[in-house]
């Protein structure tokens, strides 16, 4: 064994052992570092595979952002996952079962898992050639120009749903006061405060 | 990519484009007391699209490569798509209004949906389905909680979410199980490999994105979401549902099976055969104890989608133009189904019962007559044009020798009829209750009658969409 092979060894274990914990941690902030975990691991195969560019956007885009998101959102909504987790070990026996039984049908078809004679030549006739082009610019031309209708959908499904986000929870409350920025700056003094001179030990 | 392209998915764009500048004209004026305004507007676009898209008679084109198909049977699905939308907004306009739910949101959300449903009809290839498909399903979630102070429609919202992002997964690890196989993503390609026989693998792969497209048309056992989001749903909503995303999943089902698994039609047709017997007499009989009329049209419509997966089945081209007949003749019934639903209220209130429909003939003798003309024709009985839907997927079902799928269908069908006539008898012979409120005008009202003369008037030649469909199936299955 190499010192890649390792290296697929040690991210692969770690990546399912951190998916396995994202599920069953108690604490929801533990699931979420967790997942952070899977994340760095998986962004750790796919340098193994010499995708840098994509390892690179697992971390920054997904452990920078998209996971300290996540943290926040489940530090502030104060959800008590242990009252929604309740009825679990109910369930958990039977979801088991059907677990195991998926598991041992699939290993059936992985057992027997073949690959379609040109399906290689196929899978490499998408990228441009890797000897010419290095993969990052190879990921934008496949997305920006063959993908070019995928990647504007993927857009469109974006956009609904922020739109959806909006329409569900948006409330356009009356009685808010909101800041009015160019009647604030139009005060005149003159008009906004009245002086009185008080004298001392009497009232207005 | 060129601009060949780009005329080709000329509708999908000018409908995307049309979306975004509703959007904005609407959050820059009116907000939303642009939303009546919006709503026509985009069932008009829809109207004109659909005239656009049914003049074109070039044949196969695909763009982006292959990625995006546009065929006959791609056409034929998008025009039924586009029309069942600008029905559905067209007639949900009164009682959107009146129930203070007309959101400038709502039209555009439906056109987005109705973006999703143009590209997976189109789909050449797995990756443009999913995005279809997840476009499509996004604004259905939404929709189904549209009403969010409504705790029924949160909870249809949330329901249909949760399994619809479920059967997703399915739907993408079978996919990933393909490519894995093939090589490929792309429909043809994947046509290609698995012409002589499909190992294992590939087995699982195909059954994977059956569950996940029987669950988007709502087929047994996957129908567990239909009843209770059908019912939680505005009306309107569920209107909608019931229609045009319907079909799109029905096209997409036979386009799936025949583009990319058209050389292992033994290995699949059994599988869609036994869902299509399952759908219709769970269907024909769990509706039976129906006590609320938007959950019987939910049982219905499992039932009904079990009747057009078996011209599916079949994998012949008489069975995919059967498919096609019984969508668009589906689609016709529940239009002036749900308008009639949406008519039905007592004191301005709507009232979704069955039991409220007793006597209904004192209220509004031309209503109940169409509405005897939609019922009879759900079930098939024979002067209808519903009777000519199942007669043309039991002869394809008995063409490509499986008689035994036609004896279910007529024995599930004799079953499913007895709540059709349920509703024509409290009708008719029912005890005086509380009668319902006689609306009238409106365009509801105005839908129901028309789609029951329909009903009656169709059987002459069923409007051509028998030559329609035979054409798009014959471009589907080569």
């Amino acid at each position: 064994m190499t010192v890649a092979d390792y290296a697929f060894y040690l991210f692969a274990i770690l990546l399912v052992a951190s998916g396995l914990f994202t599920v069953v941690a108690r604490n929801p902030v533990h699931s979420v570092l967790w997942l952070i975990l899977t994340f760095l691991s998986a962004s750790g195969l796919f340098v193994l595979l010499g995708a840098e560019f994509v390892a690179m956007l697992l971390i920054i885009v997904y452990v920078g952002a998209v996971m300290v998101l996540f943290l926040f959102v489940v530090m502030m909504l104060d959800v008590d996952f242990a009252q929604l987790r309740g009825g679990m070990a109910k369930f958990m026996p039977f979801a088991l079962l059907i677990g195991i039984v998926v598991l041992m049908q699939l290993s059936i078809a992985f057992g027997d898992w073949t690959a379609a004679d040109g399906s290689q030549a196929l899978r490499a006739a998408v990228t441009p050639d890797l000897t010419e082009v290095h993969n990052t610019a190879a990921l934008g031309q496949l997305m920006y120009d063959d993908f070019l209708l995928l990647f504007q959908l993927a857009g469109l499904i974006l956009l609904t749903a922020m739109i959806g986000a909006i329409v569900l929870t948006l409330r356009h409350n009356p009685n808010v006061k909101r800041q009015n920025v160019m009647a604030q700056m139009h005060r005149d003094p003159a008009k906004a405060m009245e002086l009185k001179d008080v004298k001392s030990g009497q009232g207005l | 990519m060129t601009s060949v392209d780009f005329s080709i998915v000329l509708p999908e764009f000018l409908l995307a484009v049309y979306a975004l500048a509703a959007l904005l004209f609407a959050v820059y004026t009116g907000k939303d007391k642009t939303a009546g305004l919006i709503s026509w507007l985009t069932a008009a676009v829809f109207v004109v699209l659909a005239i656009l898209i049914g003049s074109r008679s070039t044949g196969a084109q695909s763009a982006f490569n292959g990625m995006f198909v546009d065929d006959a049977f791609a056409r034929f699905a998008k025009v039924g798509i586009l029309l069942a939308g600008a029905a559905v907004l067209a007639m949900s306009q009164d009682y959107l209004k009146k129930h203070d739910m007309l959101k400038f949101e709502l039209p555009i959300i439906v056109a987005l949906s109705t973006i999703g449903m143009m590209v997976m009809v189109s789909a050449g290839d797995l990756m443009a389905l999913y995005m279809g498909l997840e476009l499509m399903s996004l604004a259905l979630y939404v929709l189904a909680s549209f009403r969010r102070d409504s705790t029924r429609s949160s909870e249809a919202g949330l329901k249909y979410f949760v399994l619809g992002s479920l059967s997703s997964g399915l739907l993408l690890y079978g996919a990933s199980l393909t490519y894995g196989f093939a090589g490929t993503t792309n429909f043809a390609g994947i046509l290609s490999v698995v012409k002589d026989g499909a190992p294992l693998g590939v087995l699982f792969g195909l059954v994977f994105m059956i569950t996940g497209m029987a669950f988007k048309v709502s087929a047994v056992p996957f129908h567990m979401w239909t009843p209770d989001v059908y019912e939680g749903a505005p009306t309107p909503v569920t209107a909608f549902f019931a229609t045009a995303p319907k079909l799109a999943a029905m096209a997409l089902f036979a386009r799936v099976l025949h583009d990319a698994f058209g050389g292992i039609s033994s290995d699949w047709s059994q599988v869609v055969a036994l869902i299509a017997v399952a759908s219709m007499f769970l269907g024909a009989i769990a509706g039976i104890g129906q006590k609320d009329i938007k959950r019987l049209m939910a049982y219905s419509s499992i039932s009904h989608m079990g009747f057009a997966l078996i011209g599916v089945a079949s994998g012949t081209v008489g069975g995919v133009q059967a498919a096609l007949i019984y969508m668009a003749i589906y689609i016709v019934m529940n239009i002036g189904t749900f308008a009639f639903i949406m008519t039905m209220e007592r004191d301005g209130q709507p009232v979704t019962e069955i039991k409220a429909l007793n006597s209904y003939w004192k209220v509004s003798p031309t209503k109940s007559l169409a509405v005897l003309f939609l019922m009879f024709s759900m079930a098939g009985v024979p002067p209808m044009v519903g009777f000519f839907g199942k007669l043309a997927v039991l002869q394809a079902a008995v063409e490509a020798n499986m008689t035994w799928l036609a004896t279910a269908g007529v024995v599930a069908s004799v079953i499913g009829a007895f709540y059709y006539l349920r509703v024509v008898y409290y009708m008719f012979f029912g005890s005086d209750v509380e009668p319902l409120d006689d609306t009238k005008g409106g365009v509801a009202n105005i839908a129901v009658l028309v789609v029951g003369l329909i009903m009656l008037v169709g059987i002459i030649n069923l409007f051509g969409v028998d030559t329609l469909a035979l054409t798009a199936a014959e471009a589907l299955v080569r």
